[in-house]
């Protein structure tokens, strides 16, 4: 297949005329792209690694993050991500559909396979939203302490955790409000977390089931639980309550880890945000017959290549975010 | 390029008659690869958390293996790798992998080390 710009005969190693490696010049090209971005994704996963092995026994437990899935209640660690997985890989599946279809220049099938592959794309990346936004408004809510290590909860009696409204009292609030109408300058007060620490504090010493859960991860990879005398100990440092998830704060545990989730998920996001904008411009010109004229879909291969990457890059992101 | 496509996975084991064929046949072995590393992320068997080689446990390595083994594939018959020269695919393939290698080994060691550091080199770095 002859490369999109063909001048006449050139032969010249250098002048593009020859095909290096038996590969068009766009191809070869996107080649590049690729495995400069890949570097670029490896740099990012390694530097994850090196903060975890920093902090290797107070990282947080990815299946006790990742456990909602749209539309159920209940605790479902990993089945929405690997939801998401199976939707990006039949979103490849479709797009090598198109690639094979464009070489046996069946326009009508090119089209149909196109769409699916933008509809596939669509699905992840509003999977991807909405896992942003449970991950950043939070699930059970936790204390922070001076040195700024997150400290949870959980029910003695069940042994699961236990979120801050579930024990937490309400006191007679004796903050007060700052308005507009009395301030020469004036801010927002921003948003403030439901409970203060005082009010978990006080739930917490009226509830004698309630124990803290800290950041630690013990011998059989469970998150360290102290006795009722060590959490009070505990609690008397703690600064302030902390709900969901934010680039300062997160009650998940390490703030690293949010960092890092928010970096790499939201790179890999754009990623695919983009894959579906370039996917939908070939759509377009598919459609017009842009490439029936041309004589060939090769256009179609070069986006297919750079969406494969996509999935290719999710394929490690969910190993090491989610799986290891 | 692409018109001669090579139409066997698994080194020959098995043979697909056409270039579809083949795609569908990729996808349901993905498919597999990705259902056990999920049910294994969910269940945990004590047996592989808690057995460790070359200090680290067995399931991160299959999770790990299973990972390259995905990246094989997506690679070779998505991104039809398969059907390239292949001084293009070795091109490709070695120059991140010899990079990469590089890379996590020097960080891994150096984030391993100043876990170290911050377990045994203070008095205390965590002030409660």
């Amino acid at each position: 297949m002859d490369s999109t710009v063909t001048t006449g005969v050139e032969e010249n190693v250098w002048g593009g005329g020859n095909r290096p490696l038996g590969a068009s010049y766009g191809k070869l090209m996107m080649w590049f792209f690729i495995l400069s971005d890949a570097l670029t994704f490896s740099g990012f996963l390694a530097a994850y690694g090196f903060s975890r092995f920093k902090f290797i026994e107070t990282w947080p437990i990815a299946d006790e993050v990742f456990t909602h899935v749209p539309f159920f209640h209940g605790n479902y660690p990993m089945y929405y991500v690997a939801f998401m997985t199976f939707v990006l890989i039949m979103s490849s599946v479709t797009m090598v559909l198109a690639v094979d279809a464009g070489h046996k220049m069946k326009k009508n099938s090119v089209i149909w396979y196109m769409f699916l592959t933008i509809i596939g794309g669509a699905i992840f990346v509003g999977s991807q939203a909405w896992e942003w936004a449970t991950f950043i408004s939070g699930d059970y809510g936790a204390v922070e302490t001076k040195g700024g290590r997150i400290l949870q909860f959980v029910n003695a009696d069940t042994g699961e955790r236990a979120a801050l409204a579930d024990f937490a009292m309400t006191l007679p609030d004796e903050r007060v409000v700052h308005e507009n109408k009395n301030g020469i300058w004036f801010y927002d007060e921003g948003y403030q977390p439901s409970y203060s620490v005082n009010e978990v504090l006080e739930g917490f010493k009226a509830n004698s089931n309630i124990l803290v859960r800290t950041e630690v991860i013990t011998e059989e990879g469970v998150k360290q639980v102290l006795s009722r005398q060590e959490s009070l100990a505990k609690l008397q440092n703690a600064t302030q309550v902390v709900e969901g998830a934010n680039l300062i704060h997160n009650e998940y545990g390490s703030r690293l880890f949010a960092d890092f989730f928010f970096f790499i998920t939201g790179f890999h996001g754009f990623h695919v945000f983009s894959g579906v904008m370039f996917n939908l411009i070939i759509f377009f010109n598919v459609a017009l017959g842009t490439y029936e004229k041309r004589g060939h879909y090769e256009m179609v291969e070069k986006v297919g290549l750079y969406w494969h990457f996509v999935d290719l890059v999710w394929v490690f992101v969910f190993t090491f975010f989610y799986l290891v | 390029m692409a018109h001669a496509h090579k139409l066997e996975i698994f080194r020959g084991l098995l043979k697909f008659k056409s270039n579809t064929q083949k795609i569908w046949g990729v996808l349901v072995f993905l498919t597999i690869v990705t259902g056990i590393e999920v049910a294994l992320g969910i269940s945990k068997p004590t047996v592989l958390t808690h057995n460790h080689v070359l200090g680290m446990k067995v399931l991160n390595w299959i999770f790990i293996i299973l990972t390259l083994v995905k990246a094989y594939y997506i690679a070779w018959d998505f991104m039809h790798l398969r059907d390239e020269k292949s001084s293009l695919r070795r091109a490709i393939v070695w120059t991140p992998v010899f990079l990469v290698a590089y890379l996590v080994f020097i960080l891994l060691v150096e984030g391993n080390y100043i876990h170290n550091v911050i377990q045994d080199g203070f008095m205390t770095w965590d002030f409660n």
